[in-house]
């Protein structure tokens, strides 16, 4: 899966995850967030992939990855069988993000959810007065050609999560590679929330 | 003394002879009954390193043979110096199954007690039998721990019998376009084919060997056997409706190429496979099964070697399925496992054919394990 992430986000992913914890990370990539998670954090690691290349590049550096598709559910996993499933950037571009989400939250026993919101000011701006679909730093994509299937903003999010009663734990706001405390459905354009059920 | 003998090894593919279980200690078989003495024929590319910690053990499909590199070895674009499993690093050991035809001892092996070939009095073969007679050779040549065992099709399957008996002895396996366990339909083709063979007048029984041997049955066998081991798309690819030059005058000559190349490829099996090895191979593959008696949740328990699990799109004889299977048993055990299934259009053919993402997976994996790359699944 493509991926924009800013490097704080995999710091502060880093800081919600205990010592010796076990990981799953759905739609993990080339592994840089789980091998930074090994190196620092000493988790036992699990991917979860869909390209080929993908899968290969994490072979290489040892990580352990399945190739799988996240909406065709974790069936093979147990109850709370990790400590963490992780949906960085993955969210926006699952066909049923509802389905992913409960799933994570039915094997990890806490999940930690990143996303680009789609309700950042600049995104606002180009709609607003562009009259047209934002393609921004964090939403780096024309229309016709994306991997993203569902759009959201921070606020959209913390909607689903009242509504579906998941207990948001804590919840961090990025920008220019920064945290933003300031309305952050206005001036985040990344969204992190570790939740629980 | 064994040290010396294995400097000689380098990177040689001549074949050698290990001969062992001699009475009164045979080889007691997964049947019960004792086979020995028994030799098997293997090749070995590459050096072993002085902690014999590089070795690396090939496990082949149903009809292959030791020669598994160098020129016109069946997976050389995957071995060899600076390939996939690079022989500049590893040292490559390959052993012809017991039960084959192809230097170890077989149905056409002589009976030390008769002095005649075996024929149908050799006992019944499984794939645990072929992984304990590699065990005793692995342990004489004074290996104690195997870095990596590989093998696509029935070689998967010993693989993943190493993983069950012997999980202490290896670092990591790798099964490829495999199964836990044969399905109706994939026993269903191996007993057309047993049964091409057994039809065949020449057969005898079995008893063949002072004759001439049944190669209509068995070509025909190989013939269905190259049609499952295709697929549609690669079929399309390299024959098409496409006709032959020179047609015969008969009304059911082979008039389209894959006819002929089916008929060729049956015509030149027989010149190098016994028909007897056939049957025996194909039972002991049909009465493969990892799951007997055991769960899956606890087949691969406790087992800390790294695993990597490979399967192929447009592999219809072992689909992929049945691979995850595999990972699912890895996953219930806690096993340090990957899983990829590579895009290929070749069919079961792909695990030999495909060179490209197969050969680099492979390569990136056993160095990651040689360099002892973790990803903290420790527990």
């Amino acid at each position: 899966m493509t991926k924009q992430t800013h490097p704080i986000e995999h710091k502060v992913i880093t800081s919600w995850i205990t010592s010796g914890a076990s990981v799953l990370d759905l739609g993990c990539g080339d592994g840089e967030l789980l091998s930074l998670l090994i190196e620092t954090k000493q988790v036992h690691a699990q991917g979860v992939e869909l390209s080929e290349q993908a899968i290969s590049n994490c072979v290489t550096v040892g990580l352990s990855v399945f190739q799988q598709d996240i909406d065709t559910g974790l069936t093979d996993y147990a109850e709370k069988s990790f400590d963490y499933v992780i949906l960085n950037q993955t969210l926006q571009q699952v066909k049923k993000p509802d389905f992913a989400i409960k799933e994570a939250l039915r094997v990890g026993k806490k999940v930690i959810i990143g996303f680009p919101n789609f309700c950042y000011i600049t995104d606002r701006f180009q709609i607003f007065f562009r009259g047209k679909v934002p393609v921004s730093a964090s939403l780096p994509y024309e229309w016709y050609d994306t991997p993203n299937l569902h759009f959201l903003s921070i606020a959209d999010f913390k909607e689903y999560c009242k509504r579906n009663l998941v207990t948001v734990e804590s919840s961090v706001f990025i920008s220019k590679n920064r945290k933003v405390r300031f309305l952050p459905n206005l001036f985040g354009e990344v969204g992190l929330f570790l939740v629980s059920k | 003394m064994e040290d010396k003998q294995l400097i000689t090894h380098r990177q040689t593919s001549k074949t050698q002879y290990y001969t062992f279980a001699f009475p009164p200690d045979e080889l007691t078989l997964e049947s019960e009954e004792k086979l020995g003495p028994v030799t098997l024929a293997y090749e070995t590319y590459g050096e072993l390193d002085a902690e014999k910690s590089n070795a690396v053990l090939i496990a082949h499909a149903l009809t292959g043979d030791t020669h598994v590199a160098g020129q016109d070895g069946w997976w050389g674009n995957l071995i060899g110096p600076a390939k996939g499993i690079d022989t500049n690093k590893y040292f490559v050991i390959c052993s012809n199954v017991i039960g084959g035809c192809k230097g170890s001892t077989g149905p056409s092996s002589i009976n030390p007690k008769t002095k005649k070939p075996f024929g149908l009095t050799f006992p019944l073969i499984s794939i645990s039998d072929m992984v304990e007679a590699q065990k005793q050779l692995i342990e004489y040549l004074g290996i104690v721990k195997l870095l990596s065992v590989v093998g696509g099709s029935m070689g998967g399957m010993q693989v993943l019998q190493w993983m069950l008996s012997h999980p202490n002895k290896i670092q990591s396996a790798i099964p490829i376009a495999t199964t836990l366990k044969h399905t109706p339909q994939q026993i269903a083709f191996n007993e057309v084919g047993r049964q091409a063979v057994m039809s065949d007048p020449d057969w005898k029984k079995g008893d063949y060997y002072d004759s001439v041997p049944p190669s209509k049955g068995l070509a025909i066998a190989r013939m269905i056997g190259h049609i499952t081991y295709m697929s549609d798309t690669s079929m399309n690819e390299k024959f098409g409706r496409k006709t032959r030059a020179n047609k015969e005058p008969f009304k059911f000559s082979a008039d389209y190429e894959v006819e002929g190349y089916l008929r060729y490829r049956g015509d030149n099996f027989v010149k190098r496979f016994d028909a007897n090895s056939y049957l025996y191979l194909t039972k002991a593959i049909d009465n493969f099964n990892l799951l007997n008696g055991h769960s899956l949740s606890s087949i691969f328990k406790g087992l800390k070697a790294k695993v990597m699990v490979l399967a192929f799109k447009s592999d219809w004889l072992y689909p992929a399925y049945q691979s995850q299977e595999i990972v699912k048993a890895c996953k219930l055990a806690g096993v340090d496992a990957s899983y990829c299934e590579i895009t290929s259009t070749y069919g079961h053919d792909s695990f030999l054919l495909e060179t490209g993402q197969e050969t680099q997976l492979i390569g990136n994996f056993l160095n990651a394990v040689a360099n002892g790359n973790s990803n903290g699944n420790h527990t």
